[in-house]
């Protein structure tokens, strides 16, 4: 029997194939349905989470691996007073998911960034969530989103040109 | 009729809505004749009768609201797959119940279609196929509230207003809330439909504004809400083996070994099913997920394929290349007389356009949880057509309708792929024979392998302009796909509606279907997504040839504003054509002086009764790595519901449309897909995704829907820039295979 750390819990898993991914185990045995499955080789970001603070395809990290760390999942950010995370409250207030299908796991990514780095700007940005596909093209969204978590005003944003494509006008 | 003719007789009638509505007026009978949503099994049993209440002392005055005194419920009738309507259809009611938004809760409805009407996700419908409905149902209960309150306040109902929940006696003072109405509510008579005044577009308090969708606290806390995080009581887990050649049957496999294997709960084989959509193929059924994907790995099956699929893209691209020199098959539009013209015309183009299949790649892989249990089959699923599947479901089983359950659950993106629900009849089939719920997982490989393709095709396109540089002759060849001969497949039509068909005096549209054997389906404005492509980059070549201004070509051909037909609210309208490609190009900056290597590039498209012009901002350099810097979108799609949802519709069309053109692309030999995952299947990032400027020309025509239309100009509009900055002219998608990719 293995034991996870997980969102600041012990707890034991029964699966005893220590290659089994760590995506399944949060999912099928542990009820953490948060992260998602997308492709199953580490190449769209959906079942992102934590592994001491660094986001990790949990697709693709065997169980046993993740049984020497601390795991986060989108489960465990809220805080006990069940208050949303700055990153969390920015994704409602803007609106980002279509599906939302994918959010999880750029709500993770987004949320270790801004750990490492508190004032990013758009290429850190880019570089941080280029793991994370978001199928239904919530990009514009979720940058704004990170942005507004990270406590810039929102306001003037909008007022800057975006990106390097200059004023239209 | 199988399911997948089932579903594209669904899909041409979506499709030919705008052109085969009669004239004068859109009655809801005629729409519903044409949507099918009456007779042929498919109910829309929609009345503003009371429903039985569920609980004593509630107000249930139909199917869609129940205020008691705990508060006022909206059900969303429609499955949620990312295009917003779990939000935007309650906030229809809750504008004419006048209800506070803060004061509903929305509950997904159930399946059940004689109380909710037609249950579908497709075709940018919902909102247009349901504005008249929820309107009456708000305003009916609101009349109802209004009734109640004046009894309970002694005076005249004239004398009382509503606002924010309440029904209010300006005279007195006096308010009472709804929840505490419900009663004397609950006791009314249900007013007649024609009885109910609704609101005007200027006395709207909810709709047009910014509403965050009703899921959003709870996905970003990683709550279940989606098909895959579906969760029952001593619940297995399986996968299920089809033949990688569609229509490829089971000879034998190695059951009992992987039966011997860790984890694994029961293995079986199970025959196909054509009418309702069942591949044959071999399941696993798991202690977990992991389980059965590990167990089928040491899975061997021995198919027949001698009635598979033996679809090949490069034979099917090289007898289309043999056609193009000859007139097609059928001729579906043909006005005027379009081969003189082309003897005639002073200037003569001529282009051969191609795109290829492509998948639909939701992100989250197929999946479906059923229980056997008290007689009844049971589902939980991610779908878009739901009442299609409880069909197929009891047509599998030989069960009667109403012993089939379906619960509706959010789906991870759905661009069409879920009104296919293969998924639905496989976990029915696996379920049916065990004594314990079930949960279906596809992998990724599974879907990508299995999945409705958005057909490919090809254009031989040629065209004239007359010494004043206008079109006076278009004639456009389309080689397209037949399962059965027959019928091309889904989105494989040409027809009229279909710009430039309608405008031109001389326009022809000639078809031939080739053979094609693997599944093909709706795939987001499915036609236009690939007509938009090749109609819009021709119109741009013929105005370089013809030395003149995109723009200005395309107003011209638009000519005076008029419905193309007559008094067709869901027909192209060539003044809101014009309209909106105006508006983007004055937004975009149309004309101005561009840097060497960056251009703009402009492109109009009418799909699914909503008109949209939309600008793109390139730069490409030396090794065709192109930069979309910004596009600039107008669209009329009449009153906005929801604004932050359109919006949001809007700019994912637009990355959808840039990820599919740039390098999606998926390729059949022997039958069997050759892209298996995300790492041949490449979707745009955050990196390259442009920067979308949205505006909406809020006309007074009923609203139509947004989860379509945008996509189909952004590809012709990308190409157009690119031509515009390099002169090289792209004719194939993705473009990719032109030696394109992102920078
Ligand atoms: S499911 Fe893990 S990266 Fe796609
Ligand atoms: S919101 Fe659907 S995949 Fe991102």
């Amino acid at each position: 029997m293995l034991s996870l750390k997980i969102n600041g819990e012990e707890r034991k898993v029964d699966d005893t194939d220590p290659s089994t991914p760590l995506l399944w185990v949060l999912r099928d045995e542990l009820g953490l349905v948060g992260a998602k499955f997308g492709c199953g080789i580490a190449r769209c970001g959906a079942c992102t989470v934590l592994l001491d603070g660094a986001p990790v395809r949990s697709c693709s990290v065997p169980v046993a691996a993740a049984a020497e760390g601390e795991v986060t999942t989108i489960e465990g950010l809220a805080d006990e007073s069940d208050e949303l995370t700055p990153v969390q409250q920015a994704w409602v207030d803007l609106d980002v998911a279509q599906c939302g299908y994918c959010q999880a796991g750029q709500i993770m990514a987004a949320t270790a960034l801004l750990a490492r780095d508190p004032d990013p700007d758009d290429a850190a940005i880019d570089q941080a969530m280029a793991g994370n596909l978001c199928r239904c093209g919530t990009y514009t969204r979720i940058r704004e989103a990170v942005k507004v978590a990270a406590g810039r005003a929102w306001e003037a944003r909008k007022a800057s040109p975006a990106r390097d494509g200059g004023d239209p006008a | 009729m199988n399911a997948y003719d089932d579903l594209q007789s669904l899909a041409e009638r979506m499709d030919a809505l705008p052109i085969d509505i009669a004239p004068r007026k859109l009655s809801r009978r005629r729409f519903m004749q044409l949507t099918g949503v009456v007779g042929g099994g498919l109910m829309l049993g929609f009345t503003l009768k009371g429903r039985e209440a569920e609980a004593a002392s509630s107000f249930e005055p139909n199917a869609f609201i129940r205020i008691d005194a705990d508060g006022i419920l909206i059900h969303a009738k429609n499955p949620e797959v990312g295009q917003g309507v779990k939000t935007s259809l309650p906030m229809i009611v809750a504008e004419e119940l006048d209800a506070a938004w803060d004061d509903v809760t929305v509950a997904q409805s159930p399946v059940d279609e004689e109380a909710f009407g037609f249950q579908m996700a497709g075709g940018s419908m919902s909102v247009p196929m349901n504005w008249d409905v929820l309107r009456q149902s708000g305003a009916a209960a609101r009349a109802m509230l209004v009734g109640a309150a004046a009894g309970e306040l002694g005076v005249a109902a004239s004398e009382l207003s509503t606002r924010d929940s309440k029904v209010i006696h300006e005279a007195s003072g006096r308010s009472l809330h709804y929840t505490e109405l419900a009663d004397a509510a609950a006791a009314l008579p249900v007013p007649e439909a024609d009885s109910l005044r609704l609101k005007g577009t200027d006395e709207y308090r909810l709709l047009g504004r910014r509403i965050t969708g009703v899921d959003n606290e709870a996905l970003v806390r990683g709550e279940a809400l989606f098909g895959i995080d579906q969760t029952l009581p001593g619940m297995k887990f399986a996968t299920y083996s089809k033949c990688p050649a569609v229509g490829g049957t089971v000879v034998s496999a190695n059951i009992d070994a992987v039966k011997a294997l860790p984890g694994v709960v029961d293995a079986f084989a199970i025959d196909g099913n054509e009418a309702v959509g069942l591949l044959p193929g071999v399941a696993i059924v798991a202690d977990s997920t992991w389980a059965a994907i590990r167990a089928r790995r040491e899975l061997k099956v021995e198919w027949d394929e001698s009635g598979a699929a033996s679809d090949s893209w490069s034979a099917v691209s090289a007898k289309a290349e043999e056609l193009r020199s000859k007139p097609g098959a059928t001729r579906p539009v043909d006005d005027g007389d379009a081969d003189a013209a082309l003897e005639a015309a002073d200037k003569r183009l001529s282009a051969y356009y191609t795109y290829h299949f492509a998948s639909h790649a939701q992100l989250e892989p197929q999946n479906c949880t059923a229980w056997r249990h008290d007689g009844i089959m049971e589902l939980w699923a991610p779908t878009q057509l739901p009442g299609r599947g409880r069909q197929a479901v009891a047509d599998l089983l030989g069960l009667e309708r109403a012993q089939v359950t379906v619960n509706q659950l959010r789906g991870g993106g759905g661009f069409g792929r879920r009104l296919h629900n293969d998924f639905m009849v496989e976990v029915a089939a696996i379920a049916n024979r065990l004594d314990v719920p079930v949960k279906l997982q596809w992998t990724r490989e599974d879907d990508m392998s299995h999945d409705t393709f958005r057909a490919g095709g090809f254009h031989q396109v040629d065209a004239g302009l007359d010494a004043e540089g206008r079109i006076t002759a278009w004639r456009d060849r389309f080689i397209t796909f037949s399962r059965d001969g027959q019928r091309p497949v889904s989105g494989g039509s040409l027809r009229p509606g279909v710009f430039p068909a309608g405008v031109l005096e001389n326009c022809r549209y000639e078809q031939t279907a080739l053979e094609w054997k693997t599944p093909c389906g709706p795939w987001r404005a499915p036609g236009s997504n690939v007509f938009g492509f090749v109609e819009q980059s021709f119109i741009h070549e013929l105005a370089v040839a013809a030395d003149r201004d995109h723009l200005e070509v395309l107003l011209e051909m638009f000519g005076e504003p008029r419905w193309l037909a007559e008094g067709n609210p869901r027909a192209l309208h060539t003044g809101r054509a014009a309209g909106v490609v105006k508006l983007a190009a004055e937004k975009a900056g149309w004309g101005r002086e561009m840097p060497q290597g960056r251009a703009l590039g402009l492109a109009f498209y009418f799909s699914h009764a909503g008109h949209i012009a939309e600008v793109a901002d390139v730069s490409v350099n030396a090794n065709r790595q192109i930069t979309v810097h910004r596009v600039t979108a107008a669209a009329d799609v009449g009153p906005i519901i929801n604004l932050s949802g359109a919006e949001n519709q809007v700019q994912g069309s637009i990355v959808d449309g840039l990820s599919t053109m740039l390098g999606q692309s998926v390729t059949f030999e022997k039958g069997r897909v050759e892209q298996s995952n995300f790492d041949a299947y490449p979707m745009l990032r955050m990196a390259n995704s442009p920067a979308v400027d949205v505006h909406f020309i809020e006309s007074d025509y009923p609203p139509t829907g947004l989860g379509e239309p945008a996509l189909p100009p952004l590809a012709p509009a990308v190409c157009n820039a690119i031509f515009t900055a390099t002169g090289h002219r792209i004719r194939t998608m993705p473009i990719a295979k032109e030696g394109y990719s992102i920078a």
